[in-house]
């Protein structure tokens, strides 16, 4: 009996193909917004977390001024001494890496590219999360003697070299010049949209002594500091805060003149925050699938009256009412099943389409499709409920004599 | 035979059938007794408020009784659900109409196979059936049409063969030649005595033309809800009746 249902219903729909997709059209929109802001959603979360946590796992960024309004430029720059005081007396950081940023023009031969000229220490690149591609990176040694040496992130070996080898080679950062002698394994774009991988990575004594012009450029401007693993980071940025304090001179009760930022916890602030959006919209794409539900309760209820002669039909010549209320519920069922595919389809098409042009990565998720389309089905079940127990309801004689 | 002799096919006792309630009620039916045999071909007359139809749709088991006794087969119907009475018509019973009431939209293969469906009858076995039903109706080159590409006879005649694909023990035919014109009427009259002849289905016909229910062995008048009289008469000859 089932079979004959589904085939019964299959034939009820072709027959009334237009009427039919008009009704399914609700839970067609339905269906695909649920699943296209999931994806997008998620797609988003995603991308934000992996931004985040290509800065590198556990990661302190101390900066001067303070973290929010204006004034906080007119607070000092910290000096190397600050950085070893960290390392030294805060127990729970794992490495310590002091950092001055300059914009430069590098040169190589007829080449020349604009990128962000990186000071800093050894240590810089496991704290940043940084792996080497090529060649290695400098030694405490060299850091120390201040040599001219320095490693190139991917978009400068791409833009200078091409394809020939950077290793060994002489490269010009104003009036300096270094030898290349490891290259960097690409990030990509960073959590504002910028290129991480525009970067020479030189010791912070080199970036001091030969290039930086003005003896204000010779200090510290950020300090980056990886946290030991299983210590919580709430912990390393009071101790680094306290370190800090001291050393700056500030009093208790007075505010602080520089920042702490711990990337995990934007992180998850990120994170949590577009896992909220994604649930806020899903439920609101998810209103209109109900909606959609409601507009095939509405074309099965009419249906029924419509068909209620051949229902009467059918009880006359021995239909069970549980067997004219299967036929019903069957139809509603396939109608907004047929509508939670075509809108799935839809979905996956436009979810790409739109992720290519929001630049977010496309994740396809089977189980918010396989989810969408069972609670396509489950709308089908709940309003085609109603109309088909009305129409196992009708008296045959009545519904014989229905005009 | 001998042991079902005091066992008719069909036997009601005190029937009666109540419309609505208190002083609005209305009585159709007043204390019915009736007992049709398997076999028989039974007309049912009367004027139109008679209480025929009531009867008629008691006797298909459509409607159940307010007071007294049905036996279908030694059965009582009286008590049964609505799926055990859907049960009953889809095995025992079938049903022609004086509005064809064929589905629309439908080819008359289809119209013809649908009782079958409900039987649970096999698919191939199925289509076998309908078509050897549509053929002893004269109306196999016309399986593939809808209704409404037929003309009124050859509706009743997808109607008629609908009701016979089932093998039914009694056929209940309400007006069947309401909606037809003369000549058409007497082809259907004499396929469903022909039916009652050569098959041995038992057939309720409820009319109010005498001419039609010449065709029964037996004619039972309403009047007023109750029998008032059931004649039974020998094979008149079909021709002479109908002219």
């Amino acid at each position: 009996m089932f079979w004959e249902a589904l085939g019964i219903a299959l034939r009820e729909i072709r027959r009334n193909l237009v009427r039919a997709f008009l009704t399914v059209l609700g839970v067609v929109i339905g269906v695909a917004a649920v699943v296209v802001m999931v994806n997008l959603g998620r797609g988003a979360t995603a991308s934000v977390t992996s931004q985040v946590e290509s800065l590198g796992s556990n990661l302190l960024i101390v900066s001067p001024g303070r973290r929010m309004g204006p004034g906080g430029s007119s607070a000092p720059n910290f000096q190397r001494a600050d950085a070893r005081a960290i390392a030294d007396r805060v127990t729970s950081a794992e490495a310590v890496a002091p950092m001055r940023n300059l914009g430069a023009n590098v040169v190589y031969l007829q080449e020349d590219w604009s990128a962000q000229i990186v000071g800093t220490t050894p240590d810089y690149f496991a704290v940043a999360g940084w792996t080497v591609g090529q060649g290695r990176t400098f030694t405490a040694a060299e850091s120390r003697a201040a040599r001219p040496v320095c490693v190139l992130g991917q978009t400068l070996v791409d833009e200078l070299f091409g394809a020939q080898d950077p290793l060994g080679a002489q490269i010009r950062l104003k009036r300096m010049s270094c030898e290349v002698i490891g290259t960097l394994v690409s990030k990509g774009q960073g959590a504002m949209g910028n290129d991480q991988d525009n970067v020479v990575v030189v010791p912070l004594t080199t970036l001091q002594r030969r290039l930086a012009g003005r003896s204000s450029d010779r200090d510290v401007s950020m300090i980056m500091i990886s946290a030991r693993d299983g210590v919580s980071s709430a912990r390393v940025v009071r101790e680094v805060a306290d370190v800090l304090r001291e050393r700056r001179g500030i009093q208790d009760g007075e505010d602080e003149d520089f920042s702490v930022l711990d990337t995990k916890q934007i992180a998850d602030t990120l994170s949590s925050t577009s896992r909220i959006l994604t649930v806020l919209l899903g439920a609101v794409a998810g209103i209109s699938l109900l909606v959609g539900g409601i507009g095939i309760m509405n074309i099965m209820l009419v249906s029924v009256t419509e068909r209620t002669r051949e229902i009467g039909i059918r009880m006359s010549i021995g239909a069970r009412p549980g067997e004219v209320m299967l036929q019903f519920l069957v139809e509603a069922v396939m109608l907004s099943a047929i509508g939670g595919l075509i809108g799935i389809v839809l979905a996956l098409g436009s979810s790409y389409g739109l992720a290519q042009a929001l630049g977010i990565p496309y994740t396809f998720d089977a189980q918010i499709s396989l989810i969408a389309f069972t609670f396509s089905a489950a709308v089908g079940v709940i309003f085609g409920f109603v109309p088909a127990r009305r129409a196992a309801g009708l008296d045959p004689i009545d519904a014989l004599r229905h005009e | 035979m001998s042991a079902q002799a005091h066992m008719p096919l069909i036997e009601l006792r005190g029937v009666t059938k109540t419309y609505g309630s208190g002083t609005a009620a209305f009585e159709a039916l007043r204390g019915v007794d009736l007992d049709i045999e398997a076999g028989e071909m039974v007309a049912v007359m009367g004027a139109s408020g008679s209480g025929k139809s009531t009867l008629m749709n008691l006797l298909g088991c459509l409607d159940t009784p307010t007071a007294g006794r049905y036996r279908f087969a030694g059965r009582p119907v009286e008590a049964l659900s609505k799926d055990a009475r859907a049960l009953l018509r889809r095995h025992y019973l079938g049903f022609i109409f004086q509005g064809f009431n064929l589905l629309a939209r439908t080819t008359a293969l289809e119209n013809v196979e649908l009782p079958l469906i409900y039987r649970g009858v096999p698919r191939r076995q199925r289509r076998e059936r309908a078509r050897a039903a549509l053929a002893s109706v004269g109306l196999l080159r016309w399986q593939n049409h809808a209704p409404n590409e037929l003309s009124g006879g050859q509706q009743q005649r997808v109607a008629v063969a609908r009701a016979l694909a089932t093998d039914p023990a009694v056929l209940f035919a309400d007006e069947p030649t309401g909606n037809l014109d003369s000549s058409t009427s007497v082809e259907i009259m004499e396929l469903i005595q022909n039916l009652n002849r050569a098959e041995k289905i038992t057939v309720v016909l409820v009319t109010h033309e005498p001419e039609m229910a010449g065709y029964a062995r037996r004619t039972i008048t309403i009047h007023d809800g109750l029998v008032a009289s059931d004649v039974r008469s020998g094979d008149r000859p079909v021709s002479t009746e109908a002219a």
